[in-house]
C-alpha cells in the first residue's frame, strides 16, 4: 500500500467509526432515542464500546491469517474508539442516570457486581490510551509495550462480564461477544503455544547420535 | 509496422488534475462509507416508534380524583402527569413478542385476538368459560390512573381502563377453599413468535393471595386512554395489581384458576433468589443486582425516588401487616 492510500484508508477509519456517535448526538437532540432515552443511550454506547475492543482485538489475528500486514493501521484507531465509547458510557451514567452525584455513582460502582467489572474494564483502557502514541511505544519499548497492551484483553473479558451480568434474561446477544472473544483468545494461545514448541526444540541440546 | 502515435504534451493529464480526481474519488468513497456504517447503525439499533390504532371503549367512566382534587382516597386516580399513549406502546416487556421492549410493538402489531376466550374454574361454585364480550359486559368500565413501576427500575402513570377483578370472581363465587388465584397467558408459538425461544418457561403464569385479588385496586384491564388495549399491553385482557411490580401484571390471559395453594409465577421459577411471588414494590429490599431505591420515571428526566407499595401503601399495607417483606419479597 502506498504512503497515500494509507493516510486514506486511515481517514476511512476514523470517519466511520465517529459516525454512530454522530447518530447518537443528533437523535437525542431530535428527542428520537425512545421512551427511555439514557437508558437508551447507555446501551448504545456499551454496546459500540465491546463491539470497538472486539474489532481493536481482531485486527492482529485477521493480519496474521491474511498476511494483510498493512491493516495494523487500524489498530490504534479502532482501540482509541472502543475506549472513547466505553469513557461516553460511563458519562452518560454518571450524568443522566446517577444526576451528577459523585457519591451515589461511587456508591452503586462498588455495591452492584456488574458495575464493579464494568469499572474494571474501563480503568485498565486508560494506560492503553495514554501509551498509544508513537512516543509511548519507543520511550516504553516494544517488547514492554506489547505487554502492556495484553491489559485490552482483560478490558474485553471485563466488559463482556459487565454485561452479561446486567442482562436480565435473555443472555443471547452476551453469549455472542463472549463466543467471539472466546475465539480471539483461543487464536492467541494456539499461536503462543506453536511459537513455544520450536523454539524449546531449538534450545534443547541434541542427543550426540550413538552410532553402531 | 506502425509506430504508437506520440503522445503530444498537451495530452498528459497535469497533476493538478488528477490529484483533483483523487481527491473527488476519496470524498465519494468517504461519503458513500460513512452513509452505509449510518444505514448499519439505524437497522441495528433503533428505539420504538409507530402509529397504534385500536377501537374507542363505550361508556367509559372517568377515573374520580380525592374531594381536594389530588389523589383519590381509594387510589384510583394517581394525580401525575400521565405517560404518553406513544411510550405506553412502544416500551414493553412481553417476551412472548420480544425481548426487546423497544420491538414488541412492531412484533405484535398482528396479534389476532378474535373469538378470544377466558376460562374460570378450579375451586368455584360456577366455572365457566367466558368469551371475551361477555367477560367485559360483566361491569362497565372504569378509568384508573396507576403508577406502574417495573422490577427494571422504570415506571410510568398509566390510564387503564377495567373493572376490579373481584367482579368477576364474585360472579364465579369461589368455595372457602380457595386460598389463591392463577392466571395463564395465551400459549401459541404461532400468534406469539417469542414463544419458539426459551427464554421463559411458556406459557407465561402468575398468582395473586385471594385477598390480593379480591382488592378493588387489582384490576382487569381492558383498555388505555380510553381505547381497547393494544396488543402490545396485553390484548384483549389483563391484569393490572399497582402496589407490585410490573411483572405481576400478566398480559392476554386466557386461564383464571382459584387454587388452595400457592401456584406457581414464571418469574420466580426463572430466577427465585431475584423474583418473588409477593413481589410488592419496596425500594428498601434491592434487587440482587441492582438498587430498587429509585426509578426512572418515563417522559421524566432523572430518577426519583421509589414510594413503598408504589405509593399504595395506605391501601394495602394491611394485607401484610404479619409479614417480614424481606422474606416476602
Amino acid at each position: 500500500m502506498t504512503d497515500k492510500n494509507l493516510r486514506f484508508a486511515r481517514l476511512l477509519v476514523l470517519v466511520n467509526c465517529a459516525v454512530p456517535a454522530v447518530l447518537l448526538g443528533w437523535d437525542a437532540w431530535h428527542h428520537q432515542l425512545g421512551a427511555n432515552p439514557v437508558n437508551f443511550a447507555i446501551l448504545t454506547t456499551g454496546l459500540l464500546a465491546l463491539i470497538f475492543l472486539m474489532l481493536t482485538l481482531a485486527v492482529t489475528p485477521l493480519r496474521k491469517l491474511s498476511g494483510w500486514n498493512w491493516i495494523i493501521f487500524a489498530r490504534r484507531t479502532l482501540g482509541l474508539y472502543a475506549f472513547f465509547y466505553a469513557s461516553l458510557h460511563f458519562l452518560i451514567f454518571f450524568c443522566f442516570d446517577r444526576s451528577f452525584s459523585v457519591s451515589s455513582t461511587l456508591s452503586e460502582m462498588v455495591k452492584r457486581q456488574y458495575l464493579i467489572y464494568g469499572s474494571i474494564g474501563l480503568f485498565v483502557m486508560v494506560p492503553l490510551a495514554v501509551t498509544s502514541t508513537n512516543a509511548m511505544i519507543k520511550r516504553l519499548g516494544g517488547k514492554r509495550w506489547r505487554a502492556l497492551h495484553r491489559l485490552a484483553y482483560v478490558a474485553g473479558i471485563a466488559g463482556v462480564i459487565h454485561y452479561y451480568m446486567q442482562t436480565k434474561k435473555d443472555v443471547r446477544q452476551p453469549l455472542v461477544f463472549m463466543a467471539i472473544l472466546a475465539l480471539l483468545l483461543v487464536y492467541r494461545l494456539v499461536e503462543y503455544w506453536g511459537q513455544r514448541k520450536p523454539a524449546q526444540a531449538a534450545a534443547m541440546p541434541v542427543k550426540p547420535k550413538t552410532g553402531a | 509496422m506502425k509506430t504508437p502515435d506520440k503522445i503530444s504534451p498537451g495530452e498528459v493529464t497535469p497533476p493538478s488534475v488528477y490529484l483533483n480526481r483523487r481527491k473527488f474519488l476519496e470524498a465519494g468513497i468517504l461519503a458513500a462509507s460513512a452513509v452505509a456504517t449510518g444505514l448499519v447503525y439505524r437497522q441495528l439499533n433503533h428505539p420504538g416508534a409507530g402509529k397504534v390504532r385500536t377501537a374507542k371503549l363505550a361508556n367509559l367512566t372517568p377515573a374520580a380524583t380525592g374531594t381536594d382534587g389530588t389523589n383519590a382516597p381509594n387510589g384510583f386516580h394517581a394525580d401525575e402527569p400521565a405517560t404518553s399513549f406513544e411510550n405506553i406502546t412502544h416500551y414493553n416487556n412481553f417476551y412472548e413478542f420480544s425481548t426487546d421492549k423497544e420491538a414488541v410493538a412492531s412484533a405484535a402489531a398482528n396479534f389476532d385476538t378474535k373469538g378470544w376466550q377466558v376460562s374460570v374454574e378450579g375451586l368455584v361454585q360456577k366455572p365457566k368459560v367466558f368469551g371475551i364480550d361477555e367477560l367485559l359486559k360483566l361491569s362497565p368500565p372504569e378509568e384508573r390512573i396507576y403508577r406502574m413501576r417495573c422490577v427494571e427500575g422504570w415506571s410510568m402513570v398509566i390510564p387503564w381502563a377495567g373493572f376490579s377483578l373481584s367482579k368477576l370472581l364474585e360472579a364465579v363465587q369461589p368455595l372457602d377453599t380457595a386460598k389463591y388465584v392463577a392466571f395463564e397467558t395465551l400459549l401459541d408459538t404461532s400468534r406469539m413468535p417469542g414463544q419458539r425461544d426459551n427464554v421463559l418457561n411458556w406459557p407465561y403464569v402468575e398468582g395473586l393471595r385471594l385477598d390480593e385479588a379480591m382488592h378493588p385496586l387489582t384490576l382487569l384491564a381492558s383498555g388505555i386512554y380510553g381505547n381497547a388495549l393494544p396488543p402490545q399491553d396485553g390484548a384483549p385482557i389483563r391484569l393490572v395489581v399497582p402496589w407490585k411490580y410490573g411483572f405481576k401484571g400478566i398480559k392476554s390471559i386466557v386461564k383464571i384458576k382459584l387454587v388452595a395453594a400457592q401456584p406457581r409465577t414464571t418469574w420466580n421459577e426463572a430466577a427465585p433468589n431475584e423474583y418473588g411471588f409477593y413481589a410488592n414494590v419496596n425500594p428498601e429490599v434491592d434487587h440482587p443486582r441492582w438498587s430498587q431505591a429509585t426509578e426512572q420515571r418515563i417522559g421524566a428526566s432523572g430518577r426519583r425516588p421509589t414510594l413503598p407499595f408504589n405509593g399504595y401503601a395506605d391501601q394495602v399495607e394491611h394485607l401484610y401487616a404479619d409479614m417480614d417483606l424481606r422474606k416476602n419479597f
